[in-house]
Formats: C-alpha cells, sequence, structure tokens
C-alpha cells in the first residue's frame, strides 16, 4: 500500500481549518458556530497525527496530544451550548447577533 | 534588683482607658465613661505615688544617691546593633518627680471634669481624650530613649491639638488647635534635627548613652565639637535645636503664640495640659539632657536663659492688661515657665551653685504644676458658674463662691511667692541661682516676680472683690454673662462635690508643696544637697510681691476710674502690652505677606499649572485614545473572532518573516 504524503493530509487539515474558520464568521447560528469550532480543532488533530506518524514514526507524543485535545473539545462543548442555553433563556434566540451586549 | 515591669502600667492604664473610650464610650458607656477614666488614673497615680515612695526612701536610702534606674527596655527597631529605638522606662529623680505630678494632676482635673463635663455631648470622647494625653505625657516622662521621647513628643502634641479643638463647632476653638498644632509642629522640626544631629553624632538612641558619650572627653565628643556649621559646633546646633522643640511647647518667646489661644479648649483642659503638664515638657526635655548641655561650657545654656528671662518679662508685662481670666492665667504659665527655663540656664561652675538652677526649676516645675492646676480649676468653677471668662464681667463673687475664693486665694499667694506657700520656696530657689549667674537676669526675675504678685492679684480683686456682692442677676450688663447666671441662681450651690474636692486637694498641695525637701531628692547627678537657707535674700523679692498686691489692691479693690488713668498714663506701653506687644500681627505678616505670596503662591501655581497639569494631561490623553479605539469593543463575538484571528496570522507572518 502506497504511503499517502504528507503534503496531502496538510492540505486537508488546512481545508479543514479555514472551512471551520469560514463557518465560525459567516454562520450567525450559535450551535452552527460551535460545530465551526470543532472542525478547527479537527484540523489541528489530524496535523498532530501526521506530524508523528511522518516525523516520529516510534514516539506517540502526538496521538497522546490528539486524544487530550479531542477530550478537551468534549468539555469545551458541553460549557459552550451550556451558554447557549442561557443565552437563549434570555434571548429567546441563538442568534449570536442578538446578544450583541459585550461591550464597553 | 526588684522588679520593675508594674511600672510600665502607670502610662498603660490610661492608654486602656482610652481605647475602651474611644471604642465604646459614645455608645455603650456614655454615663461610666467619666468612672472608667477617672479609676484607670486613679490605679496610675497610687502606683506612681508606690514607684516614688520606693524610689526616693527605699531604694535610694540604701546607697545614698539616685541612680538612674532602667525599669524596662524592649528594642522596637534595631537598625544596626548599639543603634535601635527602644520602648524603655527610665526612673530617675526627675522622670519619678514628673510621673507623680503628671498623673496627680490629671487625676485631679479627671475628678473635675466628672462634674465640669456633665452632660456634655462628648463626654465619652473627652475622657478618652484625657486618657490619651495621659499616657502621653507619662510616657514622654518615662521615655530613656531620644527618639522614644519624641514619639510621645509627638502624641501629646496630637492630644492637645484634640482637646483644644474639642468645641470643634466653635471656629474660634478650630483655629486655635491648628495654631497649636502648627507652631508646635514648626518647633518639633528643630527639636527632630536636633536628636538627628545629636544621635548621628553620638551613634546612639539611647539617653543614658549618648550622655555618656557627649559630656566627656571620647571620640564621639571630639567628633562633634569640631565638626561645624556657620562657625558653631555641631553639639550646639544640635542642643540649640532641640531646645527649639523644646521652647515650642513650653510656649517661649517667640513661639508662645499659641498657647493663649489654647484656652479655647474646655478648662480643665486648660489646667492639665496648657498649664500643669505638656506645657512643661520643654523643661522637661532640657533638663533630661542637661549633662550634654552643661559640657561645651554652656553656650547653649544661654540662650536658655535669655529665653527664659525675655518670655518671663514679656508674658508678665502682657498678662497685666488681659481681661480674659483665663488668658491672663496662660500668660503667667508662660511667664512661669520662662522661670524655669531661666533657672536651667543658669550655669556657672563653683559647685552647688550649677545643680541648685537645675534643683529649683524641677522645684518650680512641681509647686506650679498644684497652685496653677488649681487656679485653672478655680477659673472653671468660676466660668461654669458665671458663664463668661471676662473679668469685666464678674466681680464680688466671694460670697457666691467661698471655697472658690479661698483656694484662688491660696494660689495666687503661692504663685506671688509669699511665704510659707509652696511658690515662695521654688522662686526664692530661681532667683537665688539668677544672682550667682547673671545680675541682670536676676533684676529681671525680681521685677518679674513683683508683676506677677501685681497682675494674679489684679485678678483676684477683679473676680471677687470690686463690685458689690452679687445676687442672682446682678452680672454687669455683659451680652454673654446676664442671662445665664440668673438661670442658674442660687439653685445650684456653689459646685458640685467632684468640683470641689480636686480644689481642696490641691490647695493643700499648693500650701504644702513647699515644705518638699527638694534639694535632697532631686538634683541633676543624683546625690542629694544639703538644704541651703535663705535668710535675707528674701526680703527683696518679698518685698516687691507685696508691693504688687498692694498696687492691685490700690487698683482694683472697689470699682473705681484708677485702672482706666494709669493705662492711660502709660499710654502706648500699655497698648503695646494689651496687643501683646503685636507678635501675632508679625507673625501674620511673615505667614500671610511673605511667605504666603513669595513661597506659597508661586508653590500653589506650581502646583496646580505643572504637577495637576501633567497628570490631567495624562488623563486627557488616555481618554482621548480610548474615545477612539471604543469602537471595536463591538460587542459581536465573530469580530472579536476576527481579530483574534488576525492577531495571529499577523503574528505567524511575523514569526515567519523573522525565522527566516
Amino acid at each position: 500500500m502506497s504511503q499517502v504524503p504528507l503534503s496531502h493530509i496538510l492540505v486537508v487539515s488546512t481545508a479543514l481549518f479555514f472551512i471551520g474558520m469560514y463557518g465560525l464568521f459567516t454562520r450567525r447560528n450559535m450551535i452552527t458556530m460551535l460545530m465551526s469550532v470543532e472542525l478547527i480543532l479537527n484540523s489541528v488533530n489530524i496535523n498532530f497525527v501526521a506530524f508523528n506518524k511522518y516525523l516520529y514514526p516510534d514516539k506517540l507524543e502526538g496521538v497522546f496530544f490528539t486524544l487530550f485535545i479531542i477530550a478537551i473539545a468534549a468539555a469545551e462543548a458541553a460549557v459552550a451550548i451550556a451558554i447557549i442555553i442561557n443565552l437563549y433563556r434570555n434571548f429567546h434566540s441563538i442568534d449570536v447577533e442578538d446578544a450583541g451586549k459585550m461591550k464597553f | 534588683m526588684p522588679n520593675h515591669a508594674y511600672i510600665a502600667l502607670i502610662p498603660l492604664l490610661p492608654l486602656a482607658a482610652f481605647v475602651v473610650l474611644g471604642l465604646f464610650g459614645r455608645k455603650y458607656l456614655r454615663g461610666l465613661s467619666g468612672g472608667i477614666g477617672t479609676f484607670a488614673v486613679l490605679v496610675s497615680t497610687g502606683l506612681s505615688l508606690w514607684v516614688a515612695y520606693r524610689y526616693f526612701f527605699v531604694e535610694g536610702a540604701v546607697t545614698g544617691a539616685y541612680n538612674p534606674v532602667i525599669a524596662l527596655k524592649a528594642t522596637w527597631l534595631s537598625f544596626s546593633p548599639g543603634l535601635s529605638i527602644d520602648m524603655s522606662i527610665i526612673l530617675d529623680p526627675i522622670s519619678v518627680m514628673m510621673i507623680v505630678v503628671v498623673s496627680f494632676v490629671s487625676l485631679m482635673v479627671h475628678i473635675f471634669s466628672l462634674g465640669y463635663m456633665k452632660g456634655e455631648a462628648r463626654y465619652g470622647t473627652y475622657y478618652a481624650f484625657l486618657g490619651l494625653f495621659t499616657f502621653s505625657m507619662l510616657g514622654l516622662v518615662l521615655s530613656g530613649n531620644i527618639f522614644e521621647i519624641y514619639i510621645f513628643w509627638e502624641l501629646v502634641g496630637c492630644s492637645s491639638y484634640l482637646l483644644i479643638g474639642y468645641y470643634f463647632d466653635r471656629p474660634s476653638a478650630v483655629a486655635a488647635a491648628k495654631k497649636a498644632f502648627i507652631v508646635t509642629r514648626l518647633a518639633d522640626l528643630g527639636f527632630l534635627v536636633g536628636i538627628l544631629i545629636l544621635s548621628f553624632h553620638a551613634e546612639t538612641l539611647d539617653f543614658g548613652t549618648l550622655i555618656q558619650r557627649l559630656s566627656g572627653p571620647t571620640p564621639q565628643m571630639v567628633g562633634i565639637t569640631t565638626a561645624s556649621f556657620l562657625g558653631i559646633s555641631a553639639l550646639s546646633w544640635g542642643l540649640f535645636l532641640v531646645f527649639v522643640g523644646g521652647a515650642g511647647k513650653s510656649a517661649l518667646f517667640p513661639l508662645h503664640i499659641w498657647l493663649p489661644d489654647a484656652m479655647e479648649g474646655p478648662t480643665p483642659v486648660s489646667a492639665l495640659i496648657h498649664a500643669a503638664t505638656m506645657v512643661v515638657a520643654g523643661v522637661y526635655l532640657v533638663a533630661r539632657l542637661y549633662p550634654v548641655y552643661m559640657f561645651p561650657g554652656g553656650a547653649v545654656l544661654h540662650v536658655v536663659l535669655y529665653a527664659g528671662a525675655l518670655s518671663a518679662l514679656l508674658a508678665a508685662i502682657i498678662a497685666c492688661t488681659q481681661t480674659d481670666i483665663k488668658r491672663v492665667l496662660a500668660y503667667s504659665t508662660m511667664s512661669q515657665i520662662g522661670y524655669m527655663m531661666l533657672a536651667l540656664g543658669t550655669l556657672h561652675y563653683k559647685g552647688e551653685a550649677t545643680t541648685l538652677g537645675f534643683t529649683a526649676s524641677m522645684f518650680h516645675l512641681f509647686t506650679h504644676a498644684f497652685f496653677k492646676a488649681l487656679l485653672f480649676l478655680c477659673a472653671g468653677v468660676i466660668i461654669h458658674r458665671v458663664h463668661s471668662n471676662e473679668m469685666r464681667d464678674v466681680g464680688g463673687l466671694r460670697k457666691l463662691l467661698p471655697l472658690t475664693h479661698i483656694c484662688f486665694l491660696i494660689a495666687c499667694l503661692a504663685i506671688a511667692g509669699i511665704p510659707p506657700f509652696s511658690g515662695f520656696f521654688s522662686k526664692e530657689d530661681i532667683l537665688l541661682s539668677a544672682w550667682h549667674a547673671d545680675k541682670l537676669v536676676y533684676g529681671v526675675a525680681l521685677f518679674t516676680s513683683g508683676l506677677t504678685a501685681f497682675y494674679m492679684f489684679r485678678l483676684y480683686f477683679s473676680i471677687f472683690w470690686r463690685k458689690p456682692m452679687l445676687v442672682g442677676g446682678g452680672v454687669h450688663s455683659g451680652d454673654a454673662g446676664a442671662g445665664p447666671l440668673r438661670d442658674a441662681g442660687d439653685a445650684h450651690g456653689e459646685a458640685p462635690f467632684t468640683m470641689k474636692l480636686p480644689l481642696v486637694i490641691l490647695a493643700l498641695g499648693a500650701l504644702l508643696a513647699g515644705f518638699v525637701p527638694f534639694s535632697r531628692l532631686v538634683t541633676y547627678d543624683g546625690t542629694p544637697q544639703p538644704d541651703h537657707s535663705i535668710g535675707f535674700f528674701a526680703v527683696a523679692p518679698v518685698a516687691l510681691a507685696l508691693i504688687g498686691i498692694f498696687i492691685a489692691r490700690y487698683l482694683y479693690f472697689k470699682e473705681s476710674d484708677r485702672p482706666g488713668r494709669v493705662a492711660a498714663g502709660l499710654g502706648d506701653l500699655y497698648k503695646t502690652a494689651y496687643h501683646k506687644f503685636y507678635i501675632d500681627e508679625v507673625y501674620l505678616f511673615v505667614t500671610k505677606k511673605i511667605i504666603f505670596n513669595l513661597i506659597g503662591r508661586p508653590a500653589a501655581w506650581i502646583d496646580r499649572n505643572i504637577v495637576d497639569g501633567l497628570m490631567n494631561l495624562l488623563a486627557t490623553v488616555t481618554a482621548r485614545i480610548s474615545a477612539a479605539i471604543k469602537g471595536l469593543q463591538s460587542g459581536r463575538v465573530q469580530d472579536y473572532a476576527l481579530y483574534f484571528f488576525a492577531g495571529i496570522a499577523g503574528l505567524t507572518v511575523l514569526f515567519i518573516y523573522l525565522y527566516t
């Protein structure tokens, strides 16, 4: 089985990253924004795994790091959803434009 | 050595009273606060008397001389080995004598105030302040470290300020308190610099070591006498500046201007602070450092001598013209303190005479405390009854206030120096030492003692005789006097018992204090001196005092136009004296016209425009910038995320650029 070159994987993760960023900036629905953040995190995970495999094949740090990031992402999603629920209770919407009071 | 730790209780009990009354006096202990304060001082008076008895008659009797004893010593702040600020208690003849005087007079004033201040709104606060004062004054006299004495020195100044301004709703009291504080502060600056000079050269702050090093041929002594500034040695400068501090507290000319105004405080306070105890702190300070003062040929002691003589004379002349009872007494205090300073200044190398001045000064301090406190408390009774400080408004009070009359008469005789009252003995000692020191000063002192008799009896005759007896509303049409006296009527006799008791005790003191064998107990080196007989020497002062009394009787016994004619005859002299030699005006001129205009205004301008201006500029710039960029904080999460990513992108680019 021929190896997939590193650059291919990096292209995928970069694409994923910018897709996530695009989603984060353009979507107004907070759940969608949260999903975009998850995309960004996953692109980072792919990077970690890929670099681990191609640069240090006999080590596992990159993989462990990825596992940690997944755990943290889960926690973060829980917090974010809690925030979104609270915002919904206050504004009766999950549109981020409606929660525009975070200013001076 | 016996255990002396209990001595610390003498100052600490009034402090405890201050803390308790200060914290709870207003709300919870209002009625009790007088009792609590008085009890604390009563115990410390008892302890003081016990200490004095032990010191003079038990421990002193064994060795035959009264050596200084360090009763307690706790290092508070140590700079280097040998240079530390200690909280220590020193017992020597003068400090033991002073704790007795201070606690005793304080006790009398506490008891007197039970009646005098009854019903005052800030009764608890008043006793708290009295406790604070008593604590600081006792601490001052017991200090064994020059910096410790400075701390207590400022504490007495502070409590004096609080008590002068006790009636803070009266603008005049507020002004007087400020004046007292500022004038004494100014003098204390001299004191502080003096301390620094002396302790820098002596390399210690401890009194005992300092005196030992600066009164003999030691390396420190050589250093301090060779260092000089403006042609005067550092030692003289140090001693002079310390004396300036003492002169400020003791109201010597020309720093006396605060004392007459300090009479705005409640009368018992005047008796305690501004007559018997605090104002003699300066005398005490010079006495404490006396061996050092004596050493360099007494150059600074000459200043002490002339400053004392000048103050004694000036104050006596001013006292003859004042019409406010308490002001007359204030000037009389100043004059008597001048006497004490004068006695300290008499120095010459004839063995006995050197210590005579010291002993005489301390003796006068001792007797003066009794009769001056008595005079003030009598004035307190009079003011309490008649509700006026003016001599014009009173007269013929001898039937209305018989006990006060007797006590006042005793005090007047004592201060005038009529034998066998206490003032006679101490004043004779002072005159004797002045005679040996300087004939001119002796003349001034003698003349002043005549004047003293005159103005005291002027006061006495004006208050108690002069007019027909006052019954009910017979007061002169003074605006302050007429109404209240009529209300008072005869309903509540002369004064409550708590006010009479201190008068009687102090009158006994004024009668008998002169018989204390002072030269055996309080001498500067602690070795008892034999009693010296006064004999013929007493004739001149007593005769002058009697002349003074007769002139006063001639002028003021009956209401007449004689005083007016005499005043007119003296013309400008009378007017100048009446206006206190225009010293206040000179001060006002110097401060308002010169200091305010030439220093104050430019400084204010710099402060307002440059210092404040810089600050304002900083604030304005900050405000402008924030106003300009606050739009960035739009409150939209996605904008923030964008800035965040833009920042990261920027940093990434930067790092890549730098890295390659």
